[in-house]
């Protein structure tokens, strides 16, 4: 358990520092609320509508892509610990890993999964215009 | 000493919040509560040696599926479960089939306690652990995995993939057609 | 050449890479442009049956965790038939429904080389990541009509329920690898064979639950409850796909794991399969009889299938083991071919899967409708066809193994299951075509090959089995 101690000192600093800054900001802070003020922040245009709308499954989408790639990240931290042991060899695991990964990287690319917004959704017609 | 104060910390958070995951009216601060959850399970994976787990637990449960846990909530766009608006006749209120659940609970949690206490004899099959510090544990995982278990690192690979086709295809716009 | 420690993922390679190269070519394909990605899922399936001859007899093993014995390899070349069958019948069938061509391909290559990883598997963890692969490509393929909602019903079932019984498999494994400390087979085994059950009844938590991942997987009752409904909802081709491939692989596992790893507590598990294998036939043979959809009675035919394989498997016996390998080989051909009928027969718009649709298709479509009676007469066991040498090995081994009860019960249901074939039967030449019905579509000429095709393998077993029986015993003899 030693070895956590800097571990559960950084977590100490981070969560009081942030307690702390709140906290002092709410008792030294003048305070005289306007309507205004206390109206949430949006890029100081007036807020229009309830921020609960209902989301595109689009981005559903995109959140299952990163969870993919999330786990395929996960597995290079014990790899990267153990590449002086592994060598080559390791080293040509994890490039087939993310080579085959790759493909569906290009796949869903291709497939349009990625791009935002409105314009440019129909694959191979906005990006190759003239191809 | 401190260690099991720690571990009664920990699991107390765990169980208190995953208490309130299914206490609370709002999804949104289910979703909260369960992150907190994952986070003291992550602190109890650390107290096992098992520092990847832990990693694991924070970057993929914590960190990804959450993610989607909160688009799900967006998606329905339900801001709070409504007593008024539930089905009372609906077949999962039967009192009979509340029983049922209530009884499968029990006989889980009976089920746990005697194959825990069983799992006592196991012996030593399954000592891992202690043998090395905690950060070579992790070097010991990326060993292990990179040589004994290389061909199931590899097939997950082609799963992750099939995962990535399925999810395209199943989230795509409907009567769009290529 | 290469590394003798890969020759056994050969075959594997092959079918991954095709599955690669479909979803690259998908990638970079222009909407409506046509590209023959069906052809490349054939290569790669050539290439591993091709390998597989290969490797035939050599015992080859790659990473001690995937094993090319004959075992495995004649369950590669079953997937290698059942899939080249299933992608000659899905060429007019993509096109006429428009399902999402590149993405159809890959997932179909892809359940396949999860199937042949899960039939090579030596490690229990391989298994369970190879189940995986095939289940997750399976759910999509259900699924994969989007606006049908039958179609997204049956996949949402079949996923939640899958999901559900993967994580039985997975506790069964964990509590495994607690026990032995490996999740190797041939190290399970080996520590098994030094136990005793009542040292260690954990031992019998842990088939338990492995029992019920199978079960599933094979559609035993009492875990088939999503089996009608997936069946139904699915594509017709993909069902034909499904029904037999995965219950393949599955048994292949299933029979790797429990009459080798498991075979010291013999007597432990076969009284569970021998239930599971009871009320299996049972079950799905008289509920099949009640089906007018003629997709519904298939599934309910294919349940009992499953229980016909499940008394090989309680049997234990060398007879039994090479029972199960002809069983599957002929129960594939055959169901394959019935549902790519099926399949061929729809239109964009209506299945045409009712009973009733397939009154009067002697008038309209002879061949076709022949063609229909041979696979069902052979799904009934009736000779000179394959089902009808494959129920007889199976129950021969259940007879020698002392199972009587078992044999009488067998006979007894494809007794019964004979009438509801026989009621399609009858229906096709006897009764009068309902003009309400939609007019006989177009057959496509790729198609007709794979059914004339499976045709002639259904004759050829039931008539010269010899040759064929004689490799499924040279295939069990080289693992137990």
């Amino acid at each position: 358990m030693d070895g956590w101690l800097g571990v559960v000192i950084m977590i100490a600093l981070g969560v009081g520092f942030a307690g702390v800054m709140i906290g002092l900001s709410l008792l030294l802070g003048p305070k005289n609320p306007t309507p205004e003020k206390l109206a949430p922040y949006e890029c100081g245009m007036p807020a229009v509508g309830d921020a609960r709308e209902r989301h595109s499954v689009k981005f559903y989408l995109v959140a299952m892509i990163f969870l993919l790639f999330d786990i395929e990240i996960a597995f290079l931290y014990p790899w990267a610990v153990a590449l002086r042991d592994l060598g080559w060899p390791g080293f040509v695991q994890l490039v087939s890993f993310f080579a085959i990964l790759s493909v569906g990287y290009v796949y869903v690319w291709r497939k349009g999964v990625l791009e935002w917004g409105p314009v440019a959704r129909t694959r191979g017609q906005a990006q190759r215009p003239a191809a | 000493m401190s260690e099991t104060l720690i571990f009664y910390a920990l699991s107390g958070l765990a169980i208190g919040a995953s208490a309130l995951v299914i206490g609370q009216r709002n999804p949104m601060y289910s979703v909260l509560m369960l992150i907190a959850s994952f986070g003291a399970l992550a602190g109890l994976y650390i107290q096992l040696d098992a520092p990847f787990v832990a990693v694991a637990q924070i970057i993929i449960y914590a960190g990804a599926i959450m993610v989607l846990f909160l688009f799900v909530v967006m998606l329905l766009n339900a801001p709070k479960e409504d007593g008024a608006d539930w089905d009372q006749s609906h077949p999962l209120r039967l009192p009979a089939v509340t029983r049922l659940g209530s009884m499968l609970a029990v006989l889980l949690v009976v089920q746990l306690t005697w194959a825990l206490t069983e799992a006592s004899n196991i012996g030593g099959a399954v000592s891992g652990g202690h043998d090395g510090g905690t950060v070579s544990s992790v070097r010991q995982l990326g060993r292990t995995l990179f040589t004994d278990y290389v061909f199931a690192f590899e097939a997950t690979s082609i799963l992750i993939l099939v995962a990535m086709v399925g999810a395209v295809m199943l989230a795509r716009r409907e009567g769009e057609r290529s | 050449m290469l590394d003798s420690n890969l020759h056994a993922i050969v075959p594997l390679l092959c079918v991954i890479l095709s599955a690669l190269a479909v979803m690259a070519a998908e990638a970079f394909r222009s909407p409506g442009e046509d590209m023959p990605l069906g052809g490349l899922g054939l290569v790669g399936l050539i290439g591993a049956g091709a390998s597989a001859v290969a490797l035939w007899g050599r015992n080859a093993s790659s990473f001690n965790v995937i094993v090319a014995d004959n075992f495995s390899l004649f369950i590669t070349l079953l997937l290698v038939v059942v899939g080249v069958l299933t992608i000659m019948f899905s060429g007019p069938v993509v096109a006429r429904d428009g399902l999402p061509k590149g993405e159809y391909y890959a997932l179909l290559l892809f359940s396949i080389a999860g199937m042949i990883m899960m039939a090579m598997a030596n490690d229990l963890l391989v298994v369970f990541i190879a189940l995986e692969i095939l289940s997750l490509a399976v759910y999509v393929l259900t699924g994969i009509r989007r606006d049908d909602a039958r179609a997204t019903e049956a996949a949402f079932k079949y996923f939640l329920l899958g999901a559900f019984s993967s994580a039985f498999f997975l506790y069964g494994i964990a509590f495994t690898f607690g026990l032995s400390g490996s999740t190797r087979l041939d190290r399970v085994g080996a520590f098994l064979a030094a136990q005793s059950m009542s040292d260690n009844p954990l031992i019998l938590v842990a088939i338990g639950l492995l029992l019920v991942g199978f079960a599933f997987k094979i559609s035993a009752v009492p875990f088939h409850m999503w089996t009608p409904d997936a069946y139904e909802g699915a594509p017709a081709v993909v069902t034909g796909f499904m029904s037999t491939g995965v219950k393949a692989a599955a048994f292949a596992a299933f029979t790797r794991v429990f009459l080798s790893t498991f075979e010291p507590f013999t007597g432990d598990w076969a009284p569970m399969v021998w239930a599971l294998a009871v009320v299996t036939m049972i079950l799905g043979t008289v509920v099949g009889v009640a089906q007018s959809n003629l997709k519904r009675m298939l599934a309910y035919s294919s349940i009992a299938h499953g229980g016909y394989l499940l008394v090989g498997l309680v049997s234990a016996n060398d007879i039994g083991k090479a029972a199960i390998l002809f069983y599957l080989l002929a129960y594939a051909v055959t169901n394959v071919a019935a549902f790519g009928v099926i399949a061929l027969l729809g239109t964009k718009d209506r299945p045409n899967d009712e009973l009733r649709d397939f009154a009067g298709l002697w008038h309209t479509r002879p061949a076709l409708a022949a063609l229909m009676t041979v696979c069902l007469l052979s799904l009934g066991g009736l000779p000179p066809t394959a089902g009808f040498i494959g129920k007889w090995y199976v129950f021969s081994a259940a007879v020698s193994a002392g199972y009587y009860d078992l044999a009488i019960i067998g006979v007894l249901t494809s007794v019964i299951s004979v009438f509801f074939y026989l009621r399609v039967v009858v229906m096709m030449y006897m009764v009068e075509r309902d003009a309400a019905l939609t007019p006989p579509v177009k057959i496509a000429g790729l198609g007709m090959a794979a059914l004339v095709a499976s045709i002639v393998a259904i004759f050829y077993l039931g008539i010269l089995p010899s040759r064929v029986l004689t490799f499924a015993s040279q295939s069990i003899s080289t693992i137990f």
